[in-house]
């Protein structure tokens, strides 16, 4: 595989073999000297034709400290918003030289058009493209899980573990890409939403769905292992998705009660930028179980391990046959 | 250009008469002169029509020809040079130009536009409201009377939504046996759409363009239409449910036509995976079970016609990303292909039933009196050669429309239009252009 656009894109040994790589990743980040020089020579562009800081810092993060260098291009203020169309972006990025194109894009399938319009030849990561999806946010939202519910993480999946993405799924890609990457890693999946936030076509989704956050948070799906609580627009209300952001928050919001209905293990996710008091409440987002501020963490970690296996050494993301150490660790760089 | 008086008469031989047995036409000063075996004419062109099929010249009630303003994405000319090779010998250019087609002005620049281009019959649409706003009504009857003798009227693109508007419109036109179009597709349930709102709209994570906007409105206007006794023709009805709704309405013997693109009999919005805007198109391409319901309808008689919807666009309006892309797709010179690989060879029409839906039908339904007639003698020889056997790769690059934006490059197709009459004049020979018909067209029924 050449680009990383959608969760689909894995199979489960793809899969995991990320999550692995990222666990080394991970290792060599808790080293006092971060860098390595896998990509040193490399071009990675960051392309964001939308403001997102924390996913823009975190892959920069993550190309630095494989030694790329980076260039951070973004909409705002440049050629993009005097009326350059993407394809002339892409001619330009692709004079330049650009090993690999990271894109955030308000329209969806953006990134897909890059990596297969012939603009570009590099590869292409999608980190976020409208309101289809967002297959680093599955992949570190997985290894968080991994972390958490899993022992001897090396090697493994989800299989069995029960999760719960509560919210907005119509508008989410990080709904999109957790339901695929999840399902292929044999995690089940409840989808919590009120109808209105889940696109008509669900039901031929692999999860299932429910209605009612608290029948489901009491184990009407079975125990949770995890809750993921997806960001809400509050302008959501203005065009009737919703009442009001109170009846909202009432019904579909995590708070201590709610919390309270887990069991002991279950982690509580959330992909950020949070609203707090809309979707999560404070003493949810701040518990002891909460994931949320790790999730940051381990965002560099595997956004490392997805731009090494695209770039450095095989063009193939992770051949499904050898352990993932052996394919991953080609130019002995990791110890 | 053949100018000479051989040029005037010409003799198809053995040539399958809507696919019958193999017959001679004799076609002189612009009609059919003699129909029958073993012919012959002195001095008359001959062509030799072993193994093709003649049709009566093909008719669109909806093709967007783009001139007036937007020269850059197709003119009248290239519109109809690609509708010649398509074997159409009438085309119906929608009134969404710049500006809109909604004066007496505007239809009769159209129409003296393709009157001077000279390869098929060029019968300008007149806008239903002022700037296709939806807000009062244009000028129908001044367009109805004006030189282009306007009898279709549509807001193309856009849907009369409003209820009041839509009534008045459908009962106006009754003065002048006018019809209206509507491009049925209400507007609150589609802001933003993108593509069919379903399984696929759900994994790709683009703005569903759901069937029940177009049923909805459909449902709407043949209830209307029955209340008032008028006259409705819907635009590329693309659901499975409005072919209910329109055979519904016709079992209550409400006057409504419906028409179906070629597109929307085979491709669906699994096409839309790959994010090529080249699929993008309005209403969206939809479901399996959609495109067999609608020939099924197209076969059965609930759906009258088949119109291309030919709406060229340039290169960068759909080298981009999807969002960014325009809706539509050109068809003129795909369009018998299309209803060939779909309709004729899978049994559900013979070529009679074609040149029924492609022909006669669009040409009664626009009241265009000298175009799809009958096969016999003494009709205008508005005639299409089609060759069954050929087959052939779609490549956009070697059309005549400007537009580059065809759903079917690459695939290949059956049936190839070989000659084209228009008026008995050849726009077509050989499967190229050969010239446009010289002088100006014969008088109009209006």
């Amino acid at each position: 595989m050449r680009h990383l656009l959608s969760a689909a894109d894995l199979d489960r040994a793809q899969a995991v073999t990320v999550l692995d790589v990222a666990e080394q990743m991970a290792a060599t980040q808790r080293r006092e000297i971060k860098k390595l020089p896998t990509l040193r020579g490399r071009t990675v562009v960051n392309l964001f034709f939308e403001d997102s800081t924390r996913t823009r810092i975190s892959f920069e993060a993550a190309a630095k400290r494989l030694s790329a260098d980076v260039i951070n291009f973004s909409a705002k203020g440049s050629s993009v918003s005097k009326g350059e169309s993407l394809k002339d972006t892409a001619l330009t990025l692709e004079a330049m030289g650009a090993d690999a194109v990271v894109v955030r894009h308000p329209a969806s399938g953006a990134p897909h058009r890059l990596a297969h319009a012939g603009w570009t030849r590099g590869a292409v990561v999608n980190a976020g493209d409208g309101t289809h999806e967002h297959p680093t946010q599955a992949l570190l939202d997985a290894f968080t899980m991994r972390r958490h519910l899993v022992e001897n993480a090396t090697g493994a999946d989800l299989a069995g573990r029960r999760v719960a993405l509560v919210g907005d799924v119509l508008h989410s890609r990080v709904a999109r890409s957790n339901v695929l990457l999840l399902n292929t890693l044999g995690a089940h999946v409840v989808l919590v939403a009120p109808p209105t936030l889940l696109p008509v076509g669900v039901e031929g989704w692999p999860c299932e769905v429910s209605y009612d956050l608290d029948a489901t948070l009491a184990g009407g799906h079975g125990d949770l292992d995890a809750v993921m609580m997806l960001r809400v627009q509050a302008e959501r209300m203005n065009a009737s998705y919703f009442p009001s952001v109170r009846e909202y928050s009432r019904r579909y919001g995590l708070d201590a009660r709610r919390v309270g209905l887990l069991p002991e293990h279950t982690v509580v996710m959330h992909p950020g930028p949070m609203n707090r008091g809309l979707e999560i409440s404070a003493d949810a987002a701040d518990s002891p179980r909460s994931t949320i501020v790790e999730q940051v963490t381990n965002g560099v970690a595997v956004r490392m391990a997805v731009l090494y296996l695209l770039l450095a050494g095989a063009r193939d993301l992770a051949p499904a046959g050898p352990p993932a150490d052996e394919v991953a660790l080609t130019e002995g760089v990791l110890p | 250009m053949t100018t000479t008086t051989a040029g005037t008469t010409w003799l198809v031989r053995r040539s399958r008469v809507l696919g019958g047995q193999p017959t001679d036409v004799l076609v002189e000063n612009g009609v059919v002169a003699e129909i029958g075996p073993g012919l012959s004419a002195a001095g008359a062109s001959v062509l030799d029509a072993d193994g093709l099929v003649l049709l009566p010249g093909l008719v669109d009630l909806h093709t967007h020809l783009r001139e007036p303003g937007r020269e850059d994405a197709e003119t009248v000319e290239t519109g109809s040079q690609a509708a010649a090779r398509g074997g159409f010998t009438a085309v119906h250019a929608m009134a969404n130009t710049d500006p809109v087609a909604d004066t007496a002005g505007v239809v009769e620049q159209v129409w003296r536009l393709g009157r001077r281009s000279g390869w098929v019959d060029v019968r300008p649409v007149g806008a239903v409201t002022v700037g296709l706003a939806g807000e009062r009504l244009a000028e129908l009857g001044a367009m109805a009377d004006s030189a282009a003798g306007v009898r279709v009227f549509s807001d193309d693109g856009k849907c009369v939504s409003d209820a009041v508007l839509m009534r008045r419109a459908l009962e106006y036109v009754k003065a002048f046996d006018g019809v209206v179009a509507q491009h049925a597709q209400e507007p609150r349930l589609t802001d933003g759409a993108q593509m069919h709102e379903g399984a696929v709209s759900a994994v790709l994570g683009l703005r569903g363009w759901p069937a029940v906007a177009e049923e909805a409105i459909i449902a709407r206007d043949v209830l209307l239409a029955g209340h008032v006794g008028s006259r409705l023709h819907v635009c590329h009805l693309s659901t499975a449910g409005s072919v209910e709704i329109v055979r519904w309405a016709k079992g209550r013997g409400i006057d409504v036509t419906a028409e179906v693109t070629p597109h929307h009999l085979l491709l669906t919005d699994e096409e839309v995976r790959s994010y090529d805007p080249v699929f993008k198109v309005n209403p969206p391409l939809r479901t399996a079970e959609d495109v067999m319901a609608l020939r099924e309808a197209l076969a059965d008689g609930t759906i009258d016609i088949v119109a291309t919807d030919h709406a060229p666009h340039p290169v960068e309006d759909k080298d981009c990303e999807w969002a960014a892309a325009a809706m539509g797709m050109t068809g003129l010179e795909t369009a018998l292909s299309v209803v060939q690989h779909t309709m004729v060879e899978t049994g559900l029409l013979d070529w009679a039933g074609v040149a029924q839906r492609m022909s006669a039908a669009p040409a009664r339904i626009g009241r265009l009196a000298d175009q799809g007639r009958p096969l016999v003698v003494g009709e205008p020889a508005h005639l299409t050669l089609v060759d069954p056997a050929a087959r052939w790769t779609v490549e956009p690059h070697t059309m005549a429309t400007m537009g580059r934006n065809s759903p079917f490059r690459g695939r290949e197709l059956p049936g190839q239009v070989v000659a084209t009459f228009y008026a008995g004049h050849p726009t077509v020979l050989d499967g190229k252009l050969a010239g446009p018909r010289p002088g100006t067209t014969p008088g109009r029924d209006a």
